[in-house]
């Protein structure tokens, strides 16, 4: 299962990347630590690395390394508002449990 | 759950350790807050889109304070409650107040004497402009949250590069009032030049044009490694966009030959006619200035670009003539500036961007939003000062510089320059000072700000005293006076007796503040009267060192006159008479060598009273004694 984008997620990518002026898509990843065991990691990728498993939704980019893959295989990012906070959000099928907070999680 | 986010490669961060820090544009007549968000700097709107708030605060009926928007509305039915370009009150006292806008409030001053920061009577009671502004504060750091989704660890605060040290007090207590975390205050040009990148140059001489709704400013700013100095500031703080409005509303008013003045409400719709007609004509040729009277009455006119042109080119020169003196004061042809950045909505007209063009050879930078920019550029800092930064971008920290000299009062009333002009902030600077009579035991302070070399021409900004000096003979005492600036231009002062360990300090929260473009003038003044300022030093230094020589001969005198004949005592009384003449006058080199006269002719004297000393101290002791 390829990790992809929504519409609005795909929209929004594009804005950024139009305002910061570079960029060919955007990175996904997790990395080990925070209070319960990973982490989601959001950037926007300047290049992407042989290994790397790249993807394409409503023409972005989504570019994400090996190891984590494993990790975020099926996930879909998208686009939300709350009330006047907005931010992009990780729906990952493999996820089991996050912190309070939600900035990491366990599978 | 937590939304995320892109960061840049390389510097996600690590969960529960990003800070939110947010930039903020606190202006006379609109305020914004901004952030850095997805890696990008970004203003926040409201939940209607809108990303400036008027700086407007009305002190309701029910006892409600309403700020932005829905408080600009009662300007006319509550003028009294709703205050409006606060900014221009900060840090003042009624005594500073010679505009008529201020007519507009009632004022009250704690002290009575109208020298203390002044409070404007609402019927809530007497607020003071740093309450007023801490209304406004508090709007946008509650945007910022429900906007960020959590608390904000800090602010960097924009203030005009003009602004004292009472001025940005006032706006400090104004933030700490609003709960937040002050990072930095930052200068409006400063801020400009930063969202523009231009500090990320290795050096470059800018120009920052900046027509806001109601005030003009214009800044030169010269970067050097990183640090940004503001060579010369003017403008106008009765100028901005809403006078364009109005000399549109005039023409409308005149066409339809209009006979009796408008009701309030009828000359808020033309306002409002006007100002959208002004901003048509940003884009379009032409624009028609409409307004619906009621009763089915309207009126309408057209207006074309260059009718519009032609009616407010009195108000862009205006403004280009404040440019060409910022040119003058810094010493700069036109062709010597780098890059002019515009700021303010005003900017967006296009003769204004044709006549700095035609100035400066070059178009101005005005990719970003002018009503943005400073906010934008403030967010910058902030998210670097906050610890974002994770690259190498926490390297670059921006560096701010003084206005003005800072200084002690020293003895003839002169002033002794401890943190030179420009000096980059922080600074910590310390001399030594000693007394100047024998067994003196205290020593007034008193801080100044100014380029002047006299104290009465400088600002004073603090006296205080230092007591407990040991009795010694003059200039033994060693009085160690160190001066601190903190990086947001505020200024703490140390006086320390270093033999005896006493001290004494104070920290500058000066009573009432300069007047607008005070700045300026005052650097214009010091440089213009460079020559008098000299001769008036001399003067004063000679008669100090008068004064002194006077004073060890008469006391001398009074100890010793059995050491000399008649004749000698008579002679050193009529040079004491001569020279105490002498130095109420303003001759500085005939006081000078009367001194010097004087301290020939009392060298015998003097040598007479060392011979019995010594020999009073050696009397009745034996060789081994005293080797």
């Amino acid at each position: 299962m390829p990790v992809t984008l929504t519409q609005a997620a795909a929209n929004h990518v594009e804005k950024y990347i139009a305002k910061r002026g570079k960029g060919i898509g955007i990175r996904l990843g997790v990395k080990t630590t925070g209070c319960s065991g990973l982490a989601y990691k959001l950037e926007y990728a300047d290049d992407s690395l042989p290994e790397d498993i790249v993807s394409e939704s409503f023409g972005m980019k989504v570019i994400v390394d090996p190891k984590s893959f494993a990790v975020l295989d099926g996930t879909e990012l998208d686009f939300q508002k709350e009330g006047l906070n907005e931010g992009f959000k990780f729906n990952n099928p493999r996820e089991k449990a996050r912190c309070g907070c939600g900035e990491s999680f366990t599978v | 759950m937590a939304l995320f986010q892109i960061s840049e490669p390389g510097e996600s961060p690590e969960p529960h350790t990003r800070r939110l820090a947010v930039g903020i544009d606190l202006g006379t007549t609109n305020s914004l807050v901004a952030t850095i968000r997805n890696a990008v700097p970004e203003c926040l709107p409201d939940s209607d889109g809108r990303a400036m708030l008027p700086s407007a605060v009305q002190y309701a009926e029910d006892g409600e304070i309403v700020v932005g928007g829905a408080a600009l509305k009662h300007r006319g039915d509550d003028a009294l409650n709703t205050i409006t370009s606060v900014k221009r009150f900060m840090g003042r006292s009624v005594a500073d107040l010679r505009d008529e806008s201020a007519a507009r409030y009632q004022f009250t001053t704690p002290s009575g004497d109208g020298k203390g920061q002044l409070k404007i009577t609402t019927r809530q009671g007497a607020i003071s402009p740093i309450e007023v502004s801490s209304e406004i504060l508090k709007a946008l750091k509650r945007r910022a949250e429900e906007t960020l989704g959590g608390e904000l660890y800090g602010a960097v605060i924009t203030v005009p590069a003009y602004f004292d040290d009472a001025q940005r007090q006032a706006t400090k207590d104004a933030a700490q009032l609003a709960g937040l975390n002050v990072l930095r205050l930052l200068n409006e040009p400063t801020a400009a030049a930063v969202a523009y990148g231009l500090d990320q140059k290795a050096e470059g001489t800018f120009l920052i044009y900046d027509l806001g709704g109601g005030t003009f400013d214009v800044s030169i700013l010269r970067l050097t490694r990183g640090v940004f100095e503001v060579l010369a500031t003017a403008g106008d703080t009765h100028l901005g966009g809403d006078d364009f409005d109005a000399v549109l509303a005039k023409y409308a008013f005149d066409t339809w030959a209009l006979t009796r003045a408008l009701s309030p409400a009828g000359q808020a719709n033309l306002s409002a006619a006007a100002r959208a007609a002004k901003e048509t004509l940003s884009t379009e040729t032409s624009a028609t200035i409409k307004v619906n009277w009621g009763c089915g009455f309207d009126s309408s006119v057209d207006v074309s670009r260059e009718k519009f042109v032609e009616l407010s080119q009195p108000l862009v020169d205006k403004t280009l003539s404040a440019v060409k003196r910022t040119l003058r004061d810094a010493k700069l042809k036109a062709n010597e500036i780098d890059g002019v950045v515009l700021v303010g909505g005003a900017t967006r007209m296009p003769h204004v961007r044709a006549a700095l063009e035609s100035i400066f050879g070059k178009a101005p930078l005005a990719t970003m939003n002018p009503d943005e920019v400073v906010a934008l550029g403030a967010a910058i800092q902030a998210d670097q000062l906050a610890g974002n930064k994770t690259g190498d971008g926490d390297s670059h920290l921006l560096l701010d510089v003084i206005p003005l000299s800072l200084g002690m009062e020293t003895m003839g009333g002169l002033v002794e320059k401890i943190v030179p002009r420009n000096s980059t902030i922080p600074v910590a600077k310390a001399q030594e000072f000693t007394t100047f009579k024998d067994g003196q035991t205290a020593m007034a302070l008193h801080v100044l700000q100014g380029e002047r070399e006299l104290a009465s021409d400088c600002r004073s900004l603090a006296r205080f005293e230092l007591r407990g000096i040991p009795p010694m003979v003059a200039g033994a005492a060693r009085i160690r006076v160190t001066f601190q600036v903190d990086a947001d231009g505020l200024l703490s002062v140390a006086a320390l007796e270093t033999t005896s360990g006493v001290r004494a300090e104070v920290t500058v929260k000066p009573s009432y503040g300069l007047g607008d473009g005070e700045i300026a003038s005052m650097l214009q003044s010091a440089y213009a009267s460079a020559s008098t300022d000299m001769q008036a030093r001399a003067l004063a230094e000679a008669r100090v060192d008068a004064t002194a020589l006077v004073q060890a001969v008469t006391q001398a005198l009074a100890e010793d006159r059995a050491l000399l004949n008649d004749n000698e005592a008579a002679a050193l009384t009529s040079q004491i008479a001569f020279l105490k003449q002498l130095a109420e006058g303003s001759d500085h080199r005939a006081i000078v060598r009367a001194t010097e006269d004087l301290n020939r002719a009392s060298t015998d004297f003097a040598g007479r009273r060392m011979d019995k000393a010594v020999k009073k101290a050696l009397a009745g002791k034996t060789l081994d004694q005293i080797v």
